[in-house]
């Protein structure tokens, strides 16, 4: 390979450029290669060199993590590095390694100091001067460095706060490049914890960059003011008349940055002015990103702050025009579940349905205008649900403008769709109608499948008049529809013909498998099943008791899938109020915090007034375009003054929010218990799929996914072992009784729910005896503590077990006094799946007791280290509430099982494994045998030993849920070779590194 | 991080394209013509900065770009980069170009697209800013050249045996053809052919707009 040959040459340019091509061009694979080469580079004379191979290791860290893991102690070097220009390649790493994980590198907040500190004095060689300004680029990796270091952080932002200051009083504003570094420098004061001088001259630099003729800095001014404008609103309104001249700026980036400002301090009083702005600007913009973009904005402040029903049906008609197709489909999805949902008051709800399905009536009156078919879908569905606030001869007419439209070629078929089920909606309402019967001759002879099954399901419902009337009923959009999902009333058939010999029902996926085991012969994937079947036992559920409704419940899902799809409210989950309020409080906080406000209200007023003097003196035709912008000026930043005053005052939240949803606490369905299901719908309205496709999904995966798995192993169990119903209960009990701790461990959510004996003698164990036991027979870690106060401490224990990790958070309560609703929560993160175990929330906690809280923790993705955040709070008697955060790391070592299987197995699942990774280990203990070093191995990283034949050794685990890899390793004199397997890419890389390390270590 | 440094002239011509991210063959292609076609429509007095561009991955990311007579320099990067910081960079990216080629023009960039990507290679590697000294790139350069050229006396010794050109005479071409429009007046210039304002006229820039 040329590339290595050049990167052992003697001649430095060829280093050099086999370095380069190495960070252009080398995909993951061939990393390994290169990579001991790359590291000796770090130590080489040269510093370009140095340079090169710090900026390749970099790219390989991108691309491959695992497999550079072990030179983050090379990377520290290279920060201490003499060279300058090394030290600054090194600061991109840690820039990126930072804002993954600000807290693994607190401690070299004070190294990033004094190299600021340097670099500002004037203390580096004059070779790095630009302009003569000292490297201003590394001045601006450094700040942004610091920025992410200081967030949220008053102990590490305290020793900052000193080089900031005079990095803020050195920049003389000379040359373009200085301007960069004081924004860097205003981005970092704002970003970390508070300092009141700080923030002052920060301030005042974004004053002059607002105010800046330059048309660069005014942008970037603009920018820095969205940034801090929920920290400072005072700001904005120092600035507010340059802010309304950048609303006429020539230039649509300047007033793009403007719309997104002043989306920003958007309140009840100046949104119509604000959506206004927006809009026009909206109407000249033909960029599908920016539409998008800004669409989505405007939907969102008509839905927080709207004064009035009119105004908001308005701005949410003329968004689905601009927008349609394009915008984001919860847009339309959130109107409908507002307009379904309503508030508080019903006449106002009423109200406003009315108002809609007016302007939709005339919006359609209107001949030749193309209207989006997102736009059509919403007015369908509208018209559908609420023309019933209309007179009765009405009625007709929209149904006879829902066929014109339903006759119209240039709409899409999804649409036609959404058209035919408002009018099967609305024919209930009326007896009889010629315009149906038109329809429905028209279209039980489509061509399209999906509109000739609506046609005819409309036909038949129109001869029956009272099932219609009881399947859609008025305005019950938003009630559930009890279901019987499970088909049970098809129980006596299913049993009937099993009864005559017919097959037990077998799910798609199981056939699939047998069919796939005939044909090969080989047992592939059952790994996954068959090492966990000794759990099989214990996680058979009641589910799988009678035959027939558990044959008919997988014909269920059929059933599912027809009432499922008539959930409008599924995808409330998704978007919504939720949130944004948060951030909304979150801002009102800040206001508090930061801005005096009578300085404030008093800010503007002599603003106003230097003003307005200034405008006497001026010309008359220039003091009235003037006029007219301090109007403007005065109706856009009207309610920030008042807002935070009112803050000041107390009353937390003072702008009325007009859509405030009713809360639906939607109870959790036991689907698995038992074979009625009770599933939610709404009224009967067959739309089209791709309205509640990722409502459907979910559903689907959530529930019917276990289901499925269950079923199927329920008939596995009642196929093998012919087990009926009795001893299967008992069976169950059993093993609760000779192993308690199986109740706590995953298997207990198929338990909970289910009404035998065993689910109730499970709660009566105390959780701290089931937590001993537990403890006892799993390999578990020492508790450690995380995090304390004067009053708690929390500490923090892993436990392995089989088939998960338990993560169990030990609450102490070390003052003397009761502490009140303590709480534990973690924070979702993405690599995990959390579930809690039951009964682990308690509501008060003793004085000098210890509360636990167990989690299971799955790994949703591999990873290979994460961290798991969570928070305590807890009330003390009366007073506030307190709250502690913490974090745990958790590396992937954690989620590796042995794997038991044996030799034969090994073989056949070493072929057919694709992602396979060699290393030579050299063993520090040159003594120890194959034995004793594959022995240390299973018990430092849980690996299972299959077989040891002369001086190989095969090896094996399982990361969970159940990815196994495979390992053969073969040892010459002092060098093991290690031979990895896996069907998971990236473990390999992951576990060969542990091995080093253990082997190595030891 | 950069994402990409793309460089074409007035008309759309793309004459260098560095992707720091990999991107199919089409992608590059669109995206090019996006940028181009987001950064031609803009006016001489407004600001350097745009935001989005669909291709190119969203509101992380924005276009810095500058406008030298006939060439647009545009850096693609994500929000790791400091707007100003850059535009100093394209600066400093021109300025080397310039003293590298002697007066530096779109010609330069044809027929010597390896040399300046070579120099971009010493500026950023792998989307990271490397080295922002022109004096420490230019040596770099040079050492480069210098080694190609004895390279070259190496092959011309192998091939010259009777053959009658040698690399040295091709790689030599370009170079004569470049210094041979650049001698030329300009008025004798036949009038079809447009080749307009060539030279970049570095030296005296307008600092800051």
């Amino acid at each position: 390979m040329h590339v290595v040959k050049d990167l052992q040459s003697t001649n430095l340019l060829e280093v050099c450029m086999a370095l380069t091509i190495v960070s252009q061009i080398f995909p993951r694979e061939m990393i390994p290669a290169v990579l001991p080469l790359i590291e000796d580079k770090l130590q080489h004379s040269k510093e370009i060199i140095r340079k090169k191979a710090v900026l390749a290791l970099y790219k390989f860290h991108l691309i491959a993590p695992n497999q550079v893991q072990h030179i983050h102690v090379k990377f520290r070097k290279a920060l201490c590095d003499r060279d300058v220009g090394v030290m600054a390649a090194s600061l991109h790493i840690y820039f990126r390694m930072i804002k993954e994980n600000s807290s693994g590198y607190k401690d070299l907040t004070g190294s990033f100091v004094t190299i600021l500190k340097q670099v500002v004095g004037g203390k580096l060689p004059v070779d790095f001067n630009y302009h003569s300004v000292p490297a201003p680029w590394l001045q601006i990796q450094l700040l942004r460095i610091l920025g992410l270091l200081g967030k949220d952080d008053q102990r590490t932002s305290e020793l900052m706060y000193d080089v900031l200051d005079e990095s803020l009083r050195r920049a003389e504003l000379n040359h373009n490049v200085t301007y960069a570094i004081l924004f860097e420098c205003v981005q970092t004061v704002y970003s970390i914890y508070p300092k009141t001088e700080l923030l002052e001259k920060a301030a005042k630099c974004i004053g002059k960059f607002v105010l800046s003729p330059k048309i660069n800095l005014k942008y970037l001014g603009l920018k820095a003011l969205t940034y801090v404008i929920q920290q400072d609103p005072t700001l904005a309104l120092q600035h507010q008349m340059t802010i309304i001249e950048c609303l006429d700026h020539p230039d649509p980036i300047i007033k793009r940055e403007t719309l997104e400002l002043l989306y920003r301090i958007t309140n009840a009083q100046n949104v119509t002015v604000i959506v206004q702005k927006m809009l026009e600007y909206l109407h000249q913009s033909k960029e599908e990103y920016i539409i998008v973009n800004l669409v989505g904005k405007i939907a969102e402040l008509a839905e927080k702050y709207a004064p009035d029903n009119a105004w908001f049906i308005q701005t949410m008609n003329a968004v689905f025009s601009v927008g349609g197709d394009v915008m984001h489909p919860d847009i339309s999805n959130n109107f409908l579940r507002l307009l379904a949902e309503g508030f508080d008051d019903e006449a106002e709800d009423q109200q406003l349905r009315l108002y809609a399905v007016q302007s939709y009536l005339t919006l359609l009156d209107v001949e030749n205008v193309f209207y989006p078919q997102r736009f059509l879908q919403v007015m369908s569905w509208v018209l559908g649900e609420y023309s019933y606030l209309l007179d009765k001869e009405m009625v007709e007419e929209v149904i006879t403008k829902l066929y014109k439209l339903l006759m119209n070629d240039s709409i899409s078929s999804e649409t036609k769709a959404w058209l035919i089920a408002a009018v099967t909606k609305l024919t209930s309402q009326i007896h009889s109608s010629n315009i149906v019967e038109k329809l429905i001759q028209e279209f039980t002879t489509s061509l399209d499948t999906c509109m000739r099954q609506h046609a005819f399901e409309l036909k038949y419902l129109h001869k029956n008049m009272e099932l219609m009337k009881s399947l859609l009923p008025v305005d019950k959009s938003c009630e559930d529809m009890m279901v019987d999902a499970s088909l049970s009333f098809l129980d006596g058939f299913v049993a009937e013909g099993l009864s005559q010999g017919a097959a037990p029902y077998k799910p798609h996926h199981q056939r699939q498998e047998e069919k796939l085991s005939q044909e090969k012969g080989l047992n592939f994937e059952p790994y996954g099943l068959s090492f966990s079947s000794s759990g099989f036992t214990g996680r058979q559920s009641p589910a799988g008791i009678s035959l027939g409704s558990d044959a008919s419940a997988n014909s269920a899902e059929t059933g599912l899938k027809e009432t499922n799809g008539l959930k409008l409210e599924g995808v409330k989950k998704l978007w919504g109020k939720e949130g944004y309020l948060p951030k909304k409080d979150h801002k009102t906080g800040d206001e508090t915090e930061v801005s005096p406000a009578p300085q404030e209200n008093m800010g503007m007023e002599t603003i106003d007034q230097t003003l307005t003097t200034k405008d006497h003196s001026q010309v008359l035709t220039q003091s009235k375009e003037e006029k007219e912008k301090q109007l403007l000026a005065s109706s856009l930043f009207v309610g920030l003054g008042s807002e935070s005053a009112v803050n000041l005052l107390g009353r937390a939240d003072t702008v009325s929010h007009k859509f405030r949803r009713k809360s639906k606490v939607k109870e959790t369905k036991s689907e698995e218990a038992s074979s009625a299901h009770n599933v939610t719908c709404s009224s009967f309205s067959p739309l089209p799929n791709a309205m509640y496709e990722e409502d459907y999904v979910t559903t689907l995966q959530d529930g019917g996914d276990k289901e499925l798995e269950k079923l199927a192993l329920g008939s596995e169990l009642l196929a093998s072992e012919s087990l009926t119903e009795l001893p299967l209960v008992e069976k169950l009990s059993d093993c609760s009784l000779s192993a308690p701790s199986l109740f706590a461990d995953s298997d207990m959510e198929v338990f909970q729910p289910s009404p035998s004996t065993t689910a109730s003698f499970a709660k009566e164990i105390s959780l701290e005896a089931s937590l001993l036991r537990e403890t006892a027979e799993c390999l578990h870690s020492d508790p450690t503590e995380i995090c304390n106060n004067e009053i708690v401490s929390v500490s923090s224990s892993k436990i392995w077990k089989d088939d998960c990790l338990l993560m169990v958070w030990l609450v102490t309560n070390k003052s003397d006094s009761e502490l009140k609703s303590a709480n534990l929560e973690i924070f979702p993160a993405e690599n995990f799946k959390l579930t809690e175990e039951p009964g682990s929330c308690l509501p008060a906690t003793e004085a000098e007791n210890t509360t636990t809280f167990q989690y299971n923790v799955q790994m949703e993705k591999p990873f290979t280290d994460a961290n798991l955040c969570g928070f305590v709070n807890y009330q003390m008697m009366d007073t506030v509430c307190v709250q502690l955060e913490f974090s745990v790391n958790l590396s992937l070592l954690d989620f590796i099982r042995p794997l038991k299987i044996s030799t034969e197995d090994f073989g056949k699942l070493w072929l057919s494994f694709a992602n396979d990774v060699k290393q030579n280990v050299k063993m520090t203990d040159s003594e120890a045998g194959l034995p004793s070093t594959l022995k240390t191995l299973q018990q430092k990283l849980r690996l299972h030993v299959v077989d040891i034949i002369g001086n190989e050794g095969l090896l094996a685990c399982q990361l969970l849920p159940s990815t196994p890899c495979l390992v053969h390793c073969r040892l010459y004199a002092d060098v093991l070779a290690l031979w990895f397997r896996s069907s998971c890419p990236s473990l390999p890389d992951y576990l060969l590194y542990q091995c080093q390390k253990v082997i190595e270590g030891s | 991080m950069i994402k990409a440094i793309l460089i074409f002239n007035n008309h759309g011509k793309p004459r260098l394209s560095k992707f720091y991210q990999p991107y199919s063959e089409d992608t590059q292609q669109q995206i090019i013509r996006e940028t181009f076609h987001l950064v031609s429509k803009r006016d001489e007095n407004v600001c350097n900065f745009l935001e989005g561009g669909l291709l190119i991955g969203g509101s992380d990311n924005k276009l810095i770009y500058r406008h030298y007579a006939t060439l647009y320099f545009v850096f693609c990067v994500d929000s790791s980069e400091s707007e100003l910081g850059i535009l100093d960079l394209i600066q400093v990216f021109v300025e080397t170009l310039d003293k590298c080629f002697e007066n530096v023009c779109e010609l330069d960039l044809i027929f010597h697209v390896d040399k300046v990507h070579n120099i971009l290679a010493e500026m950023v590697m792998g989307g990271m800013v490397l080295e922002t000294n022109m004096n420490e790139i230019v040596t770099q350069i040079d050492a480069q050249n210098k080694l190609e050229k004895s390279e070259q006396i190496t092959y011309t010794g192998l091939f010259c045996i009777g053959q009658d050109f040698s690399r040295a005479g091709l790689a030599g071409a370009p170079a004569r053809a470049v210094s041979a429009v650049k001698n030329m007046n300009l008025p004798e210039i036949p009038r079809n052919i447009n080749i307009g304002d060539i030279s970049i006229k570095v030296p005296n820039l307008p600092s800051f707009k």
